[in-house]
Protein backbone atom coordinates (compact mmCIF):
# COMPACT_ATOMS: atom_id res chain seq x y z
CA UNK A 1 0.00 0.00 0.00
CA UNK A 2 2.03 2.77 -1.39
CA UNK A 3 -0.92 6.01 -0.68
CA UNK A 4 -2.14 6.58 2.51
CA UNK A 5 -4.77 9.76 3.45
CA UNK A 6 -3.92 11.44 6.42
CA UNK A 7 -6.48 12.58 9.05
CA UNK A 8 -5.82 16.67 10.39
CA UNK A 9 -2.76 17.27 8.92
CA UNK A 10 -1.94 20.67 8.13
CA UNK A 11 1.16 22.89 7.21
CA UNK A 12 1.12 25.67 9.74
CA UNK A 13 4.48 28.06 8.83
CA UNK A 14 7.44 27.51 6.46
CA UNK A 15 11.17 29.54 6.93
CA UNK A 16 13.36 29.71 4.24
CA UNK A 17 17.09 30.92 3.38
CA UNK A 18 18.21 31.35 0.19
CA UNK A 19 21.98 31.94 -1.24
CA UNK A 20 23.62 34.13 -3.29
CA UNK A 21 22.64 33.08 -6.81
CA UNK A 22 19.34 32.10 -5.54
CA UNK A 23 18.79 35.45 -4.33
CA UNK A 24 19.49 36.91 -8.05
CA UNK A 25 17.71 34.36 -9.56
CA UNK A 26 13.72 33.53 -9.81
CA UNK A 27 12.77 33.24 -6.46
CA UNK A 28 10.78 36.08 -4.55
CA UNK A 29 9.19 35.49 -1.33
CA UNK A 30 11.94 34.10 0.63
CA UNK A 31 12.67 35.26 4.41
CA UNK A 32 16.52 35.33 4.50
CA UNK A 33 19.35 35.46 2.32
CA UNK A 34 23.04 34.81 2.25
CA UNK A 35 25.71 36.92 0.29
CA UNK A 36 29.00 35.26 1.17
CA UNK A 37 28.85 31.01 0.65
CA UNK A 38 30.75 30.73 4.22
CA UNK A 39 27.80 32.48 6.24
CA UNK A 40 30.20 33.65 9.17
CA UNK A 41 31.41 30.33 9.60
CA UNK A 42 34.79 28.48 8.55
CA UNK A 43 33.63 26.20 6.08
CA UNK A 44 31.19 25.83 3.80
CA UNK A 45 29.77 22.37 5.97
CA UNK A 46 29.67 24.76 9.11
CA UNK A 47 27.49 27.66 7.10
CA UNK A 48 25.12 24.55 5.94
CA UNK A 49 24.53 23.58 9.76
CA UNK A 50 24.22 27.44 10.22
CA UNK A 51 21.70 27.88 7.48
CA UNK A 52 19.55 25.21 9.31
CA UNK A 53 20.19 26.29 12.57
CA UNK A 54 18.48 30.23 11.86
CA UNK A 55 15.56 28.91 9.93
CA UNK A 56 14.79 26.70 12.60
CA UNK A 57 15.45 29.30 15.09
CA UNK A 58 13.10 31.72 13.19
CA UNK A 59 10.24 29.25 13.07
CA UNK A 60 10.06 29.01 16.28
CA UNK A 61 10.20 32.53 17.54
CA UNK A 62 8.01 33.27 14.52
CA UNK A 63 5.63 30.78 16.17
CA UNK A 64 6.09 31.90 19.53
CA UNK A 65 7.06 28.54 19.97
CA UNK A 66 9.40 26.50 22.94
CA UNK A 67 11.47 23.50 21.75
CA UNK A 68 9.46 21.51 24.15
CA UNK A 69 6.24 21.97 22.46
CA UNK A 70 7.56 20.03 19.48
CA UNK A 71 7.03 16.41 19.44
CA UNK A 72 9.53 15.24 16.60
CA UNK A 73 12.52 16.92 14.05
CA UNK A 74 13.04 15.35 11.21
CA UNK A 75 16.08 16.42 8.79
CA UNK A 76 18.03 15.61 6.01
CA UNK A 77 20.60 17.07 3.37
CA UNK A 78 23.02 15.48 0.81
CA UNK A 79 25.94 15.64 3.28
CA UNK A 80 27.73 12.40 4.39
CA UNK A 81 25.37 10.36 6.36
CA UNK A 82 23.13 13.40 6.72
CA UNK A 83 25.85 15.19 9.06
CA UNK A 84 24.53 18.40 8.68
CA UNK A 85 21.49 17.82 9.68
CA UNK A 86 22.62 15.48 13.06
CA UNK A 87 25.12 18.35 13.64
CA UNK A 88 22.15 21.46 13.88
CA UNK A 89 19.97 18.42 15.74
CA UNK A 90 22.38 18.96 18.41
CA UNK A 91 21.31 22.80 18.97
CA UNK A 92 18.05 21.57 19.90
CA UNK A 93 16.56 19.53 22.32
CA UNK A 94 14.08 18.02 20.57
CA UNK A 95 13.55 13.96 19.48
CA UNK A 96 15.63 13.68 16.02
CA UNK A 97 15.03 11.57 13.16
CA UNK A 98 17.66 11.91 10.23
CA UNK A 99 15.80 11.29 6.80
CA UNK A 100 17.32 9.91 3.45
CA UNK A 101 16.03 10.10 0.11
CA UNK A 102 18.42 12.24 -1.96
CA UNK A 103 16.76 15.30 -3.61
CA UNK A 104 13.56 13.62 -2.07
CA UNK A 105 14.45 14.21 1.61
CA UNK A 106 12.20 16.82 2.63
CA UNK A 107 8.97 15.04 0.92
CA UNK A 108 10.29 11.32 2.92
CA UNK A 109 10.44 14.10 6.33
CA UNK A 110 6.59 15.28 5.64
CA UNK A 111 5.35 11.52 5.01
CA UNK A 112 7.08 10.33 8.25
CA UNK A 113 5.65 13.88 10.27
CA UNK A 114 1.63 13.62 8.53
CA UNK A 115 1.76 9.52 9.75
CA UNK A 116 2.39 10.77 13.03
CA UNK A 117 0.46 13.62 13.12
CA UNK A 118 -2.50 11.80 11.60
CA UNK A 119 -2.12 8.59 13.96
CA UNK A 120 -2.05 10.91 16.62
CA UNK A 121 1.66 10.32 17.79
CA UNK A 122 2.56 13.98 17.65
CA UNK A 123 0.90 17.31 17.61
CA UNK A 124 3.77 19.71 16.12
CA UNK A 125 6.60 18.52 13.80
CA UNK A 126 9.16 20.35 12.11
CA UNK A 127 10.83 19.02 8.85
CA UNK A 128 14.24 20.64 7.76
CA UNK A 129 16.32 20.00 4.70
CA UNK A 130 19.04 22.06 2.88
CA UNK A 131 21.54 22.06 0.51
CA UNK A 132 24.93 23.95 -0.45
CA UNK A 133 26.16 24.09 -3.79
CA UNK A 134 29.94 23.90 -2.90
CA UNK A 135 29.84 21.40 -0.42
CA UNK A 136 27.68 19.39 -2.90
CA UNK A 137 30.10 20.31 -5.44
CA UNK A 138 33.42 18.59 -3.12
CA UNK A 139 31.51 15.76 -2.16
CA UNK A 140 30.25 14.54 -5.67
CA UNK A 141 32.53 16.58 -7.84
CA UNK A 142 35.54 17.88 -8.06
CA UNK A 143 37.24 20.62 -5.65
CA UNK A 144 34.75 23.94 -5.36
CA UNK A 145 38.13 26.32 -7.05
CA UNK A 146 39.02 23.74 -10.01
CA UNK A 147 36.13 25.11 -12.21
CA UNK A 148 35.41 21.31 -13.93
CA UNK A 149 33.65 21.88 -17.23
CA UNK A 150 30.38 20.61 -17.09
CA UNK A 151 27.78 18.75 -19.53
CA UNK A 152 24.60 20.13 -20.44
CA UNK A 153 22.35 17.64 -18.70
CA UNK A 154 24.11 18.30 -15.40
CA UNK A 155 22.14 20.51 -12.87
CA UNK A 156 23.56 23.03 -9.89
CA UNK A 157 22.88 22.37 -6.38
CA UNK A 158 20.71 24.48 -4.58
CA UNK A 159 21.80 26.75 -1.92
CA UNK A 160 19.74 26.82 0.92
CA UNK A 161 17.51 25.57 3.65
CA UNK A 162 14.10 25.40 4.87
CA UNK A 163 12.13 24.57 8.12
CA UNK A 164 8.26 23.53 7.64
CA UNK A 165 6.13 23.43 10.90
CA UNK A 166 3.33 20.54 10.56
CA UNK A 167 0.42 20.35 13.08
CA UNK A 168 -2.64 18.96 13.89
CA UNK A 169 -4.56 22.71 14.08
CA UNK A 170 -6.17 23.50 10.96
CA UNK A 171 -4.61 25.98 8.81
CA UNK A 172 -5.06 27.18 5.26
CA UNK A 173 -2.78 24.44 4.21
CA UNK A 174 -4.08 20.68 4.27
CA UNK A 175 -1.91 18.08 3.94
CA UNK A 176 -4.17 15.49 2.11
CA UNK A 177 -2.40 12.37 1.03
CA UNK A 178 0.94 11.32 -0.02
CA UNK A 179 2.46 8.36 -1.45
CA UNK A 180 5.61 6.64 -0.85
CA UNK A 181 7.75 5.81 -4.06
CA UNK A 182 9.85 2.61 -5.33
CA UNK A 183 13.04 2.70 -5.86
CA UNK A 184 13.95 2.45 -9.42
CA UNK A 185 16.65 1.79 -11.90
CA UNK A 186 16.65 2.32 -15.32
CA UNK A 187 20.54 1.91 -16.38
CA UNK A 188 21.14 5.70 -16.22
CA UNK A 189 24.71 5.41 -15.27
CA UNK A 190 26.08 9.12 -15.70
CA UNK A 191 25.85 11.00 -12.64
CA UNK A 192 25.70 14.13 -14.83
CA UNK A 193 22.44 13.71 -15.53
CA UNK A 194 20.28 12.86 -12.72
CA UNK A 195 17.16 13.78 -14.25
CA UNK A 196 17.31 11.26 -16.53
CA UNK A 197 17.70 8.45 -13.25
CA UNK A 198 14.86 10.43 -11.66
CA UNK A 199 12.20 11.09 -14.61
CA UNK A 200 11.10 6.96 -14.35
CA UNK A 201 10.81 7.18 -10.24
CA UNK A 202 8.98 10.30 -10.89
CA UNK A 203 6.14 8.98 -13.24
CA UNK A 204 5.90 4.91 -11.10
CA UNK A 205 5.01 7.14 -8.16
CA UNK A 206 2.55 9.50 -9.96
CA UNK A 207 1.09 6.88 -11.61
CA UNK A 208 0.50 4.84 -8.34
CA UNK A 209 -0.81 7.76 -6.07
CA UNK A 210 -3.38 8.35 -9.31
CA UNK A 211 -3.89 4.49 -9.61
CA UNK A 212 -4.02 3.87 -5.52
CA UNK A 213 -6.19 6.92 -5.27
CA UNK A 214 -8.22 6.36 -8.27
CA UNK A 215 -7.60 9.63 -9.63
CA UNK A 216 -7.70 11.15 -12.49
CA UNK A 217 -4.77 13.87 -13.77
CA UNK A 218 -6.83 16.47 -14.16
CA UNK A 219 -8.15 16.46 -10.28
CA UNK A 220 -5.32 18.26 -9.92
CA UNK A 221 -4.72 22.00 -10.26
CA UNK A 222 -0.77 21.81 -10.04
CA UNK A 223 1.24 18.89 -10.20
CA UNK A 224 5.17 20.32 -8.91
CA UNK A 225 8.08 17.61 -9.05
CA UNK A 226 11.07 18.21 -7.49
CA UNK A 227 14.50 18.59 -9.23
CA UNK A 228 14.62 17.28 -12.71
CA UNK A 229 15.69 20.10 -14.54
CA UNK A 230 15.41 21.27 -17.98
CA UNK A 231 16.29 17.56 -19.41
CA UNK A 232 14.86 15.46 -16.83
CA UNK A 233 11.49 17.72 -17.41
CA UNK A 234 11.54 16.77 -21.10
CA UNK A 235 12.42 13.04 -20.62
CA UNK A 236 9.48 13.12 -17.78
CA UNK A 237 7.02 14.46 -19.55
CA UNK A 238 7.94 11.74 -22.79
CA UNK A 239 7.86 8.83 -20.61
CA UNK A 240 5.00 9.56 -18.83
CA UNK A 241 3.00 10.12 -22.56
CA UNK A 242 4.58 6.68 -23.83
CA UNK A 243 4.46 4.77 -20.54
CA UNK A 244 1.45 5.55 -18.57
CA UNK A 245 -0.64 7.57 -21.12
CA UNK A 246 -0.56 10.08 -19.26
CA UNK A 247 -0.58 14.13 -20.83
CA UNK A 248 0.62 16.53 -17.74
CA UNK A 249 -1.21 19.89 -18.53
CA UNK A 250 -0.66 21.97 -15.61
CA UNK A 251 2.81 21.51 -14.60
CA UNK A 252 6.17 23.13 -12.91
CA UNK A 253 9.22 21.24 -12.28
CA UNK A 254 11.18 22.96 -9.09
CA UNK A 255 14.24 22.80 -11.15
CA UNK A 256 13.46 25.13 -13.91
CA UNK A 257 11.76 27.90 -11.69
CA UNK A 258 15.11 29.00 -9.37
CA UNK A 259 17.62 29.99 -11.90
CA UNK A 260 17.37 32.57 -14.82
CA UNK A 261 17.93 31.39 -18.14
CA UNK A 262 21.28 33.88 -18.36
CA UNK A 263 22.78 32.50 -15.06
CA UNK A 264 24.75 29.96 -16.82
CA UNK A 265 23.85 26.70 -14.25
CA UNK A 266 23.16 24.10 -17.30
CA UNK A 267 20.34 22.22 -17.26
CA UNK A 268 18.71 24.10 -14.01
CA UNK A 269 18.78 23.86 -10.06
CA UNK A 270 18.85 20.65 -7.96
CA UNK A 271 19.37 19.52 -4.63
CA UNK A 272 16.75 18.49 -1.63
CA UNK A 273 16.08 22.81 -0.83
CA UNK A 274 15.00 23.12 -4.67
CA UNK A 275 11.40 21.82 -4.63
CA UNK A 276 10.52 23.20 -0.91
CA UNK A 277 11.75 26.99 -2.29
CA UNK A 278 9.70 26.67 -5.14
CA UNK A 279 6.67 25.36 -3.57
CA UNK A 280 6.22 28.26 -1.00
CA UNK A 281 7.52 30.87 -3.24
CA UNK A 282 6.13 30.23 -6.29
CA UNK A 283 3.18 27.63 -5.97
CA UNK A 284 1.61 28.06 -2.18
CA UNK A 285 1.95 31.89 -1.66
CA UNK A 286 0.10 32.68 -5.30
CA UNK A 287 -2.99 30.89 -3.80
CA UNK A 288 -3.55 30.33 -7.60
CA UNK A 289 -3.67 26.54 -7.04
CA UNK A 290 -5.51 24.53 -5.20
CA UNK A 291 -4.96 21.08 -5.50
CA UNK A 292 -1.33 20.53 -5.59
CA UNK A 293 0.50 16.98 -6.27
CA UNK A 294 4.24 17.39 -5.15
CA UNK A 295 6.89 14.48 -6.57
CA UNK A 296 9.80 15.09 -4.94
CA UNK A 297 12.94 13.13 -6.77
CA UNK A 298 15.92 12.01 -5.99
CA UNK A 299 18.90 9.97 -7.43
CA UNK A 300 20.48 7.85 -4.52
CA UNK A 301 24.07 7.86 -5.67
CA UNK A 302 27.10 7.69 -3.73
CA UNK A 303 30.30 8.45 -5.79
CA UNK A 304 31.87 4.98 -4.84
CA UNK A 305 28.98 3.04 -6.81
CA UNK A 306 28.74 5.66 -9.56
CA UNK A 307 32.23 5.12 -9.88
CA UNK A 308 31.46 0.96 -10.11
CA UNK A 309 29.43 2.05 -12.98
CA UNK A 310 25.67 0.38 -11.74
CA UNK A 311 23.27 1.86 -13.03
CA UNK A 312 21.99 4.64 -10.55
CA UNK A 313 18.78 4.37 -8.49
CA UNK A 314 16.17 6.96 -8.76
CA UNK A 315 13.69 7.46 -6.30
CA UNK A 316 10.15 10.02 -6.08
CA UNK A 317 8.12 10.53 -3.15
CA UNK A 318 4.68 12.25 -3.66
CA UNK A 319 2.82 14.50 -1.03
CA UNK A 320 -0.97 15.81 -2.04
CA UNK A 321 -1.47 19.42 -0.72
CA UNK A 322 -5.11 21.49 -0.79
CA UNK A 323 -5.03 25.48 -0.07
CA UNK A 324 -8.52 25.66 1.83
CA UNK A 325 -9.07 29.47 1.83
CA UNK B 1 11.78 -17.47 -29.59
CA UNK B 2 8.62 -18.10 -27.44
CA UNK B 3 10.79 -16.42 -24.42
CA UNK B 4 11.25 -13.71 -26.66
CA UNK B 5 7.55 -14.05 -27.55
CA UNK B 6 6.68 -13.72 -24.08
CA UNK B 7 9.09 -10.67 -23.21
CA UNK B 8 7.37 -8.54 -26.07
CA UNK B 9 3.79 -9.60 -25.22
CA UNK B 10 4.59 -8.90 -21.40
CA UNK B 11 6.36 -5.14 -22.39
CA UNK B 12 3.26 -4.05 -23.94
CA UNK B 13 1.30 -4.61 -21.27
CA UNK B 14 1.00 -1.26 -20.55
CA UNK B 15 1.60 -0.26 -17.03
CA UNK B 16 4.91 1.13 -16.30
CA UNK B 17 6.91 -1.18 -18.57
CA UNK B 18 9.88 -0.08 -21.08
CA UNK B 19 13.23 -1.28 -21.01
CA UNK B 20 16.49 -0.38 -20.21
CA UNK B 21 17.49 -0.24 -23.93
CA UNK B 22 14.43 1.79 -24.88
CA UNK B 23 14.72 4.35 -22.24
CA UNK B 24 18.83 4.87 -22.79
CA UNK B 25 16.97 6.10 -26.42
CA UNK B 26 14.37 8.10 -25.13
CA UNK B 27 17.26 9.50 -22.90
CA UNK B 28 19.41 10.09 -25.85
CA UNK B 29 16.85 12.03 -27.40
CA UNK B 30 16.73 14.55 -24.94
CA UNK B 31 19.99 15.55 -24.11
CA UNK B 32 21.26 18.96 -25.20
CA UNK B 33 23.67 18.64 -27.89
CA UNK B 34 27.53 19.37 -26.92
CA UNK B 35 29.34 21.90 -29.23
CA UNK B 36 32.09 19.74 -30.21
CA UNK B 37 33.72 22.09 -33.00
CA UNK B 38 32.89 25.08 -30.99
CA UNK B 39 34.78 23.66 -27.77
CA UNK B 40 37.95 22.34 -29.37
CA UNK B 41 38.43 25.60 -31.69
CA UNK B 42 38.47 27.30 -28.72
CA UNK B 43 40.52 24.74 -26.77
CA UNK B 44 42.68 25.28 -29.43
CA UNK B 45 43.45 29.05 -29.78
CA UNK B 46 43.43 29.70 -26.10
CA UNK B 47 45.98 26.44 -25.37
CA UNK B 48 47.90 28.34 -28.69
CA UNK B 49 48.05 32.06 -27.00
CA UNK B 50 49.48 30.39 -23.69
CA UNK B 51 51.88 28.55 -25.98
CA UNK B 52 52.47 31.94 -27.60
CA UNK B 53 52.98 33.55 -23.85
CA UNK B 54 55.17 30.95 -22.95
CA UNK B 55 57.40 31.43 -25.93
CA UNK B 56 57.69 35.04 -24.95
CA UNK B 57 58.81 34.44 -21.32
CA UNK B 58 61.29 31.61 -22.84
CA UNK B 59 62.56 34.38 -25.31
CA UNK B 60 62.77 37.36 -22.70
CA UNK B 61 64.75 34.93 -20.31
CA UNK B 62 67.21 34.11 -23.13
CA UNK B 63 67.88 37.35 -24.29
CA UNK B 64 67.20 39.58 -21.06
CA UNK B 65 68.53 37.18 -18.54
CA UNK B 66 70.80 35.36 -21.23
CA UNK B 67 70.11 32.06 -19.80
CA UNK B 68 70.34 28.92 -22.27
CA UNK B 69 67.53 27.37 -23.85
CA UNK B 70 66.96 24.71 -21.40
CA UNK B 71 67.85 26.88 -17.79
CA UNK B 72 64.82 29.07 -19.64
CA UNK B 73 61.95 26.85 -20.16
CA UNK B 74 62.64 25.39 -16.50
CA UNK B 75 62.23 29.14 -14.96
CA UNK B 76 59.72 29.36 -17.51
CA UNK B 77 57.71 26.43 -16.38
CA UNK B 78 58.14 27.43 -12.79
CA UNK B 79 56.39 31.13 -13.60
CA UNK B 80 53.85 29.36 -15.16
CA UNK B 81 53.05 26.76 -11.94
CA UNK B 82 53.39 30.19 -9.77
CA UNK B 83 50.72 32.40 -11.95
CA UNK B 84 48.50 29.89 -12.55
CA UNK B 85 48.60 28.81 -8.31
CA UNK B 86 48.19 32.22 -7.41
CA UNK B 87 45.44 33.05 -9.75
CA UNK B 88 43.42 29.76 -8.55
CA UNK B 89 44.13 30.91 -5.00
CA UNK B 90 42.69 34.25 -6.17
CA UNK B 91 39.47 32.51 -7.21
CA UNK B 92 39.32 33.19 -10.31
CA UNK B 93 41.31 30.38 -12.24
CA UNK B 94 38.03 28.06 -12.13
CA UNK B 95 35.84 30.76 -13.96
CA UNK B 96 38.45 30.94 -16.64
CA UNK B 97 38.88 26.58 -16.92
CA UNK B 98 35.36 26.64 -17.34
CA UNK B 99 35.46 28.90 -20.66
CA UNK B 100 38.70 28.11 -21.92
CA UNK B 101 37.64 24.41 -22.13
CA UNK B 102 40.19 21.97 -22.53
CA UNK B 103 42.51 25.25 -23.37
CA UNK B 104 44.07 25.55 -19.80
CA UNK B 105 42.96 22.12 -18.67
CA UNK B 106 45.83 20.43 -20.43
CA UNK B 107 49.30 22.51 -20.15
CA UNK B 108 51.35 22.78 -17.26
CA UNK B 109 48.81 25.79 -16.14
CA UNK B 110 46.12 22.61 -15.50
CA UNK B 111 48.16 20.71 -13.57
CA UNK B 112 49.32 23.18 -11.29
CA UNK B 113 45.52 24.49 -11.24
CA UNK B 114 44.45 21.13 -10.15
CA UNK B 115 46.69 20.48 -7.25
CA UNK B 116 46.05 24.22 -5.97
CA UNK B 117 42.43 23.99 -5.81
CA UNK B 118 42.77 20.34 -4.30
CA UNK B 119 44.92 22.21 -1.41
CA UNK B 120 42.23 24.72 -1.35
CA UNK B 121 39.56 22.50 -0.76
CA UNK B 122 41.04 20.19 2.38
CA UNK B 123 43.16 22.86 3.97
CA UNK B 124 40.16 22.71 6.99
CA UNK B 125 40.53 18.98 7.22
CA UNK B 126 44.18 19.24 8.69
CA UNK B 127 48.02 19.54 7.24
CA UNK B 128 47.82 15.27 6.83
CA UNK B 129 43.87 14.14 6.93
CA UNK B 130 43.06 17.02 4.21
CA UNK B 131 45.35 18.52 2.84
CA UNK B 132 48.56 16.11 2.20
CA UNK B 133 46.32 13.09 1.83
CA UNK B 134 44.11 14.82 -0.91
CA UNK B 135 46.59 17.11 -2.63
CA UNK B 136 47.22 14.48 -5.79
CA UNK B 137 43.74 14.11 -6.07
CA UNK B 138 43.24 15.18 -9.38
CA UNK B 139 47.05 15.48 -10.53
CA UNK B 140 47.47 11.81 -9.29
CA UNK B 141 46.57 9.84 -12.09
CA UNK B 142 48.52 12.38 -14.24
CA UNK B 143 51.67 11.51 -12.32
CA UNK B 144 51.03 7.95 -12.58
CA UNK B 145 50.11 7.83 -16.30
CA UNK B 146 52.55 10.31 -17.16
CA UNK B 147 55.32 8.03 -15.39
CA UNK B 148 53.65 4.90 -17.14
CA UNK B 149 53.81 5.81 -20.65
CA UNK B 150 57.40 7.03 -20.05
CA UNK B 151 58.63 3.93 -19.00
CA UNK B 152 56.83 2.19 -21.93
CA UNK B 153 57.96 4.76 -24.32
CA UNK B 154 61.63 4.13 -23.41
CA UNK B 155 61.40 0.70 -23.33
CA UNK B 156 59.68 1.01 -27.17
CA UNK B 157 63.09 3.22 -27.78
CA UNK B 158 65.12 1.03 -26.98
CA UNK B 159 64.24 -2.15 -28.62
CA UNK B 160 64.04 -0.16 -31.84
CA UNK B 161 67.16 1.74 -32.07
CA UNK B 162 69.03 -0.76 -29.58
Amino acid sequence: MASKKFNNVYIKDNVSIVGPLEKEGLLDNYDFAIDDYYYGEKTFEQAEIKMQRVVIDNLLNFNKLDEKKIDLLLGGDLINQISVSGYNASSFKIPFLGVYSACASYVEGLLIASSFISGKCAKRVIVTTSSHNLNAERQFRYPVEYGAIKKGTSTFTTTGAVATLLTNEETNIKVEAGTIGKVIEMGVKDANNMGAVMAPAAADTLYTHLTDMKRNINYYDLVLTGDLGEVGKNIFIDYLNQVYDINLKKYMDGGCEIYAKNQDTYAGASGPVAMPLVLFDKVLSTKKYKKILVIATGSLQSVQLANQKLGIPGIAHAISLEVLK
Amino acid sequence: MMYNFFLFFHNNSGGGLMNKDEYQKLVKKHEPREKKVENVLYAFLVGGVIGFIVEGIIQVLMNVFLLSRVDAGVWTSLIVIFISSLFTALGFFDNWMEKAKAGLLLPTTGFAHSVTSSALDYKKEGLITGLGSNFFKLAGSVILYGILSGFILAIVKVIIHG
